[in-house]
């Protein structure tokens, strides 16, 4: 395994100094693990903190900034952060209006999280939470631990984040939040494992010639093994699993996201056919995203989440961001 | 048991996590993210800091130590359920510096049990560590009730965790990241299962000394 780092131990804080000296526009707490927009906490606005393990780069920490989040929290890699950095990040985001965590459903995200919102209330500050659950690949049932937080995050927190910064209180930007998610849908598929720096080797074994259905962004496995295929059966395979569970209609919001370790063009290919996909359900493609956003270290692989829109939505979609992964209109 | 005794039994732990460090982080990669070994690893190195920085007096101390240390350090969900259950334990046990009798040391366990359902809604046969903590809980409270001394005892407690975690491996996951991947789940040990069963071999050697 030959990776950029200095050690498997280090990744996470040399990163955070890496990006402390990129992004002058944040406030990074290398110590601490904590990544600050600089200028929070701004008075008066509802505090944005997310978080979760490191690895998904550039979630959480390249979506803080104007519009988005104010505060990420990383943990160690695919793991959730503890429950000090998330109460440090909420006492240092809180301008009197209350605090929204954005939470991806993963238990131990959950846990940690419930925790620091348990602690910080103690303390007096109001806290919130939306929980992220778009993967459309795990069945939302008594058995197991409910649909994953996937690519629908970087849509809660652009458009609750656009919200908030209208100085809207937080019952509102729950809402929106909230809404944005029901409103989302993901599937994932990978063509090689991703390799943890810690583990040394790749999470799970795939031949040449298959390719994983339904995975998340941990490098866990999926739900099933397929014969690889080519880039549109493979689109047609992801869309009809949204479109099975939310049939596409309206005005679509559409993210093709790569894993970590897929080229760009690729992710062009796959966008093409999921557009006419979209086209040909009757829906409407007004806006989209292609890129790298949630990423699974170095998997191979994309990932496509939907959002079925609303006029609301879009404005709120098309509101200036600056973070150092999304940014327009400023 | 006395506070030399739950101290011994916290280095134990992390004596045999290190050890199994790589064991236990196999068995999170085929049916999790591949770090269940290196997570509590961090852990409990950092738990043994804690100890060593303000040695506690009392044995419920040192349980309510690890269990916020874990917390504050490990993250992911083994963090808050291994966290609560030590400190559930730790309460339990009280502040008292008497010597925990097996009884005693049972009921703690019941209150860790009750805390890491709770925490992770989980029940057993669900593939998690659930299902070593609930028979071998149960194991040693009826040693407890019958009389059996301390190794006895806790050899029932270490036979009943090691069965658990070997009784996960035909199991399909209903709770944790396992849950994701359905029927791909069956034929793995639970991680988590494994790590508790490891726990009570730790408990076991400590009261062979």
């Amino acid at each position: 395994m030959k990776k950029l780092i200095n050690s498997a131990d280090s990744v996470v804080t040399d990163a955070l100094a890496g990006m402390a000296e990129a992004h002058p526009s944040l406030r990074v707490d290398v110590d601490n693990k904590i990544i600050y927009r600089r200028s929070a906490p701004v008075a008066g606005k509802v505090g944005l903190v997310s978080g979760g393990g490191s690895g998904h780069e550039p979630l959480h920490g390249g979506f803080v900034g104007h519009g988005m989040l104010d505060a990420a929290c990383p943990g160690e890699i695919f793991t959730s952060p503890v429950p000090d950095q998330v109460i440090e990040a909420t006492k240092g985001v809180d301008g009197g209006a209350g605090v929204l965590h954005i939470v991806k459903n993963y238990t131990g995200d959950v846990l940690n999280f419930e925790m620091a919102a348990e602690l910080c209330a103690e303390e007096g500050i109001e806290v919130a939470v939306v929980l992220v659950n778009d993967d459309v690949a795990v069945k939302d049932s008594l058995y197991t631990a409910g649909r994953r937080g996937t690519g629908a995050t970087v849509f809660v927190e652009k458009i609750a984040g656009a919200l908030a910064e209208t100085g809207a209180p937080l019952a509102e930007v729950v809402r929106v939040g909230t809404e944005v998610n029901a409103r989302s849908r993901s599937f994932g598929v990978a063509l090689s494992p991703g390799t943890v720096p810690a583990a040394g080797k790749p999470n799970f074994d795939l031949a040449d010639d298959e390719i994983e259905l339904g995975i998340g962004i941990h490098g866990e496995p999926g739900r099933t093994r397929a014969p690889a295929a080519p880039a549109r059966e493979i689109a047609r395979i992801a869309m009809d699993a949204v479109h099975a569970d939310m049939p596409l209609t309206g005005d679509v919001l559409v993210m093709v996201n790569g894993m970590g370790g897929t080229p760009l063009i690729e992710l062009y290919v796959v966008f093409a056919e999921v557009a006419a996909y979209v086209r040909d359900k009757g829906a409407t493609l007004t806006r989209s995203l292609v890129g790298n956003y949630v990423t699974s270290l170095d998997m191979q692989g994309f990932s496509v989440t939907v959002c079925a829109l609303t006029d609301e939505l879009t404005r709120l979609w098309d509101a200036p961001v600056e973070t150092p992964g999304l940014r327009w209109g400023r | 048991m006395d506070v030399q005794f739950f101290t011994a039994w916290i280095e134990e732990i992390a004596r045999a996590v290190a050890d199994g460090r790589d064991h236990l982080t196999r068995l999170d990669a085929a049916i999790g993210d591949a770090d269940h070994g290196s997570n509590l690893d961090r852990g409990f190195t950092a738990v043994l800091a804690a100890l060593a920085a303000t040695p506690p007096e009392t044995p419920g101390a040192v349980l309510t130590l690890t269990g916020t240390t874990l917390i504050r350090k490990v993250g992911g969900a083994s963090g808050p359920l291994y966290g609560t259950a030590f400190r559930r334990m730790g309460a339990a046990l009280g502040q008292g510096d008497a010597d925990v009798t097996l009884a005693g040391l049972a009921a703690a366990l019941d209150e860790a049990l009750a805390g890491v359902r709770k925490l992770g809604g989980a029940t057993e046969g669900d593939k998690t560590m659930v299902d070593a903590l609930g028979p071998a809980t149960r194991a040693l409270a009826e040693a407890a009730d019958k009389g059996m001394d301390a190794e006895e005892a806790l050899d029932a407690a270490r036979d009943a965790a090691e069965e658990g975690a070997r009784a996960t491996i035909p199991l399909q996951a209903r709770k944790g990241r396992a849950s994701y991947l359905g029927e791909r789940s069956v034929g793995h040990e639970d991680p988590g299962a494994a790590s508790t069963a490891l726990m009570f071999r730790a408990l076991r050697a400590v009261a062979g000394r």
